[in-house]
């Protein structure tokens, strides 16, 4: 498998936490992700021995929830919300310029690895849409040109 | 029993002493949507102001009030004198209006959206109450009583203004006591169904097992909805003490908030207020001496729409594949680690500490007999004063559409209810009271709360195929009718916006539709053909014309128009071409401009700045045609 697993990795868990019961494997995901920015094998087979259960069973779970990612993300993290207020306010067509400014498409990292691309299910900012999230920051109203700006802004190149 | 009121006498005494401490008083509404348009920046521009101008000031964050369209809001309160309200504050808009009220004790009346004083103050300075604005006026504040009133992270304040007041009075009432009060408050689930809420809770009381559990779902994924996040974010204890009331009427002694991971600020904000009602023995062993042991935990969901329904949150909760499983047992008998198991909305428990605090029979003058008490809304779409409402059940969507959401700048075609599971309702039908019952008769759903309104400018088949595909994303693929047949309704939408609809499709639609809604294993499923249902029946001709004349009539659908510029309606003011990205108008200072259809992309930026809505959508090929029209009208 080419993955070494160390007690003090699993240790981390202890530390942070964690018991050791199955309730626990998506908060353990969502550590790991947190802490490591995507789901690697090294993290699945980590939370694997930790929990007992196979790594089969990681990833189907893990594969389940949008959330979870299987790559290394981008520096910036762009996420352009497709709510229905945000649709009816141009959202789809926000993520369409996204995909061209960055040459990417949605769930994929720039080969620079300077950012990544994310459509979600809604941001819960509905009365300002249409919405784009740029690491964290919520920018409202958005426009096609807006957007183009703030990613300038962001460095890019 | 040790009780409250020690502890609340305090709190009055520092909340009073921080808001009316002889400084004027700042406040900023800091909810995710206050954050969203500026709100930090703008409190920032607030602390520079105050800096310079060297005046001494509190400022408080509080949560969201409802206006949204007016964010950032800011509120001034000088000595002595109520709070004035400020919308779209800008940081500049801020350092002015500060400057003003602080240096001249000018509150700068023509600009304010209104005080939270008596009469006699609109009297002294001309303006008016902010409740009595046309968007808050019809509304009933129940469950967003303190909602952008209190700071939410400051303990004092909610204690101040009630909370945990129903909390002890039911450790008076007992079980037994606080169903009762539910039943005659003839509360209803506000997740949607509307199944009863006292039922519920004597279910899970009276099954049999020593260990039980409280689950508050606050998976809130329907897109366009976002009264639990606002719930939560500007009054958490509200929700919280609704599970500690629920954990004593059952006999449980561990609650779970399932949260979305999409809502880091309310997630922050739970924590901060679970740590609070530890430190005053709210939770944990003996709470206030009464022998009652709680506790509560916040599990953050991880992006999957169908772990709203309630079988599949709490696989998930159990570290499983959020696959729901079909009902009985329901929850109630078998749910967490197969203990019987209350779980109810956000809002359902947010609304119980008013009954307890209230009474049933006071909750009971809201709403209609069969559809008691309040519901909040989120409006949205293209109402001109969206943001978040609070509305007795049985007021007619005309009044919430037109009176509250102010009614939209082109005539209002459709309302769509629901959130996704929810179909869109023509403005014909605009007088039919909100109950569950009216919403389900009209081939929707009352739902969480999502309420989209809807112009001329939206095509009812692109909304279909809208929800369908967040239907078909979202389909858990445990059940054969709804892993299918969202996929052969978004197969046969996407066709149809496509310009390649043919005669039969709509057949297809309609068979697909019944028989997810006969035969899928959960609420998804069954209510995910909805938006389809609904407009077909509505909008049919809408669905005819775009398979028929290859045309879309709102000039949604790119295959199915083209633009051109109405040389009448065209003043030449250059806006259209100077936003368009494909260099596609041309036209001189003050001439009508022309559009080169060649190179549109039909980006609609130039149709977005549009002042004369000069920019329409026609049939592909009937430019000559129209441009003919143009010249010779």
């Amino acid at each position: 498998m080419g993955v070494d697993i160390t007690e003090s990795m699993v240790d981390e868990f202890v530390a942070a936490g964690f018991l050791g019961n199955p309730d626990e494997l998506i908060p353990l995901l969502q550590w790991t992700q947190k802490k490591e920015g995507f789901i690697s094998k090294g993290g699945a087979v980590k939370i694997a021995r930790f929990l007992e259960i196979s790594e089969a069973q990681v990833y189907a779970v893990a594969s389940f929830y949008t959330q979870f990612r299987f790559d290394k993300p981008g520096d910036n993290h762009v996420r352009v919300c497709l709510g229905t207020a945000c649709h009816v306010q141009g959202g789809s067509e926000l993520s369409q310029e996204a995909q061209v400014v960055l040459n990417i498409s949605p769930r994929e990292t720039t080969p620079d690895g300077r950012f990544d691309l994310d459509e979600v299910a809604c941001l819960g900012c509905c009365a300002q849409a249409a919405v784009v999230e740029i690491n964290g920051r919520i920018f409202a109203k958005m426009s096609r040109e807006k957007l183009r700006k703030a990613l300038d802004n962001y460095g890019r190149s | 029993m040790g009780g409250l009121d020690g502890l609340r006498r305090e709190a009055r005494i520092r909340w009073e002493k921080r808001v009316n401490g002889g400084i004027p008083v700042i406040y900023f509404g800091t909810a995710s949507c206050g954050r969203a348009a500026g709100a930090l920046e703008s409190m920032q521009a607030a602390r520079e102001v105050l800096s310079v101008l060297n005046v001494e000031a509190e400022i408080v964050e509080v949560g969201c009030i409802g206006p949204c369209y007016l964010e950032p809001l800011m509120d001034v309160a000088l000595p002595g004198r109520p709070r004035v309200s400020y919308g779209n504050v800008t940081p500049e808009k801020a350092r002015r209006i500060l400057t003003a009220c602080l240096r001249d004790g000018d509150l700068l009346p023509r600009q304010s959206k209104g005080h939270f004083g008596g009469d006699d103050f609109s009297e002294q300075t001309g303006i008016g109450r902010f409740f009595d604005q046309p968007m808050l006026k019809p509304q009933v504040r129940v469950i967003l009583k303190n909602c952008g009133m209190i700071d939410p992270q400051d303990f004092d304040a909610a204690l101040a203004e009630g909370a945990y007041l129903g909390f002890e009075r039911a450790l008076t009432l007992g079980g037994e006591g606080i169903i009762a009060e539910l039943k005659e408050a003839g509360l209803r689930g506000r997740g949607g169904a509307g199944f009863p809420t006292w039922k519920k809770w004597q279910l899970t009381q009276q099954a049999s097992g020593e260990t039980k559990y409280i689950v508050c779902n606050a998976d809130e994924g329907d897109p366009g909805a976002f009264m639990n996040r606002s719930l939560l974010e500007s009054d958490p204890h509200g929700v919280l003490e609704g599970m500690l009331i629920g954990g004593l009427a059952v006999g449980a002694e561990e609650g779970v908030v399932y949260t979305r991971a999409e809502y880091p600020l309310a997630v922050e904000r739970l924590k901060n207020a679970i740590g609070q009602m530890r430190a005053a023995c709210l939770l944990g062993k003996d709470i206030l001496g009464s022998g009652f042991n709680f506790d509560i935990r916040i599990r953050e969901g991880a992006g999957a729409f169908v772990c709203g329904e309630e079988t599949a949150l709490i696989a998930s909760l159990e570290g499983r594949r959020g696959t729901p499983r079909p009902r009985p047992p329901f929850p109630a008998d078998r749910g967490y680690h197969g203990r019987p198991t209350l779980i109810n909305n956000t809002e359902t428990f947010g609304t119980v500490p008013a009954i307890l605090r209230e009474g049933g029979a006071w909750y009971r003058q809201f709403g209609t007999p069969s559809n008691p008490g309040t519901k909040t809304f989120s409006l949205v779409g293209k109402a001109r004063f969206t943001g978040l409402i609070e509305i007795p059940l049985g007021m007619t969507l005309r009044r919430v559409v037109e009176e509250i959401g102010g009614g939209a700048r082109k005539p209002v075609r459709a309302v769509q209810t629901g959130g996704p599971l929810g179909g869109c309702l023509p403005a014909s039908r605009l007088d039919t009271p909100i109950t569950y019952e009216t919403m389900r008769d009209m081939e929707s759903i009352m739902g969480s709360g999502g309420l989209i309104v809807m112009d001329e400018d939206t095509c009812m088949v692109d909304m279909a195929r809208y929800f369908i595909d967040f239907a078909r994303n979202e389909s858990c693929g445990n059940c054969t009718p709804c892993r299918n047949g969202t996929r052969i309704l978004f197969d046969t939408l996407e066709r149809i916006t496509l310009g390649d609809g043919e005669a039969q499709d709509l057949e297809v639609l309609e068979r697909a539709a019944l028989t997810m809604a006969k035969s899928s294993l959960c609420g998804l499923g069954q209510a995910a053909a909805n938006p389809v249902l609904s407009s077909l029946h509505h909008f049919r001709d809408e669905y005819e014309t775009h398979i028929s004349d290859h045309y879309c009539p709102p000039a949604v659908c790119t295959e199915l128009f083209e633009y051109i510029i109405i040389r009448d309606r065209c003043t030449g003011c250059g806006l259209c071409r100077s936003v368009c990205p494909a260099d596609a108008i041309t036209g001189g200072q003050r001439e009508a401009h022309v559009l080169d259809i060649g190179k549109c992309v039909k980006c609609k930026a130039c149709v977005r700045v549009c002042n004369h809505d000069a920019i329409i959508g026609v049939p592909v090929g009937s430019r000559a045609q129209a441009l003919a029209d143009g010249e010779a009208a």
